[in-house]
């Protein structure tokens, strides 16, 4: 018996130039407001931006972009997913709504796999991934799967996140995984430890992004959330990402 | 429909196999639906003959129907998934994934939603006849 659907993934991802999982092996630092924030300074200096919400079972970049409940994905040959500020969207909420999807990790591949084999994205500049936190089954399956996935890892200034950070380090690289580079979240000092160790892990420092108190007001509000520290370090993210505009409709 | 996607990448995945095997031709495929996802073999059947080219070009297709069974990890109770128990809308969400299943079904004899999708849970390849 053989399963057909991860022979089309493939294709579903074709037209993507590039896929960029935001990721950490720590969780609560940040990676969807990260995730989000990024998804939005790309498409407003007018790339074509997917955000494929990954945490299947604490998902929350539909509520940091405030998405309206009746914005839905179209049928059409498989899923057309809906465009939200400029983005193309898609999250398991579509079909679980606010209730909980306790899903054990056959079921997260399962439904991972079932997701990007019928999600018809079109052309994009950017496939952004808001992943779930550690290094398991969504990590090991988009690593499986979407062959040309990138990851920009998210820490805090926390020696305890960033410890969990350099396990994650390590797997990608035994995976011979693309690390775009590592972006400080949350920092409320001076201190350059992180930045150093990132250099020592010979990974780019890709910024920081202050603790800013407007964050938790910007839940809900696109435009507010980009005038806010994660906004600023993420319009700064898009030089870091190293990629020209144009020649997608090359595609 | 979604039915075209997941037609769509059986076509590939059978393209696939068949110049792995180095097929000169097929002439049948078999493909079992389960219940959980509630396939509907016609428009699967509509949309495979539409979609099919090449070497696949007027192969036959034969679609089976499978029983899906859930199994409780906290009882161990077993069951038969049935979409007539649900809402409409929640079918429909089972229908696209499967693994919603876990936020709309409890186990019938303990209420826990941690149970196993044992078998019959969406759309597999199941046999293709051809000749090398």
């Amino acid at each position: 018996m053989i399963d057909p659907r991860t022979s089309i993934i493939g294709e579903r991802l074709a037209k993507t130039r590039r896929i960029v999982a935001i990721s950490s092996g720590k969780g609560g630092v940040g990676k969807s407001m990260v995730a989000s924030a990024l998804a939005l300074s790309l498409a407003r200096v007018g790339f074509r931006v997917g955000l494929f919400d990954a945490d299947f079972t604490g998902p929350s970049t539909h509520i940091i972009l405030g998405i309206p409940k009746d914005v839905q994905p179209k049928e059409d040959k498989g899923l057309v997913p809906a465009e939200v500020e400029g983005i193309t969207y898609m999250s398991l909420v579509y079909f679980v709504g606010d209730k909980p999807a306790p899903l054990r990790g056959v079921d997260v591949s399962n439904a991972l796999i079932e997701l990007l084999a019928i999600t018809q994205w079109g052309k994009l500049d950017f496939l952004i991934i808001d992943m779930p936190p550690g290094i398991g089954d969504a990590v090991l399956d988009l690593v499986r799967l979407a062959k040309k996935i990138e990851f920009l890892i998210i820490t805090t200034p926390s020696l305890l996140a960033f410890e969990v950070v350099k396990k994650q380090v390590a797997l990608l690289c035994e995976l011979k995984m693309p690390i775009i580079g590592i972006v400080e979240n949350m920092k409320r000092d001076n201190s350059n430890i992180i930045e150093k160790e990132t250099e020592k892990l010979g990974l780019r420092y890709l910024g920081a992004a202050a603790f800013d108190q407007k964050v938790e007001a910007a839940i809900g509000n696109p435009t507010k959330l980009l005038d806010t520290a994660i906004g600023e370090a993420t319009e700064k993210l898009e030089k870091g990402l190293g990629y020209k505009k144009g020649n997608s409709d090359a595609l | 429909m979604h039915e075209w996607a997941l037609a769509e990448s059986i076509l590939v995945s059978v393209q696939q196999i068949a110049e792995q095997e180095h097929l000169q031709s097929v002439s049948e495929i078999t493909i079992r639906v389960g219940a959980l996802q509630q396939i509907e073999p016609s428009i699967l059947q509509f949309a495979l003959k539409q979609m099919s080219e090449g070497l696949l070009k007027g192969v036959k297709f034969r679609i089976l129907k499978a029983k899906s069974t859930l199994k409780c990890r906290v009882c161990g109770a077993t069951w038969q998934y049935s979409s007539k128990k649900l809402g409409k809308a929640d079918a429909e969400a089972i229908h696209f994934v499967p693994e919603a299943a876990h936020t709309y079904i409890k186990c019938p004899k303990c209420g826990s939603p941690d149970f196993e999708i044992a078998s019959g849970r969406g759309v597999w390849l199941e046999d293709i006849k051809g000749v090398k």
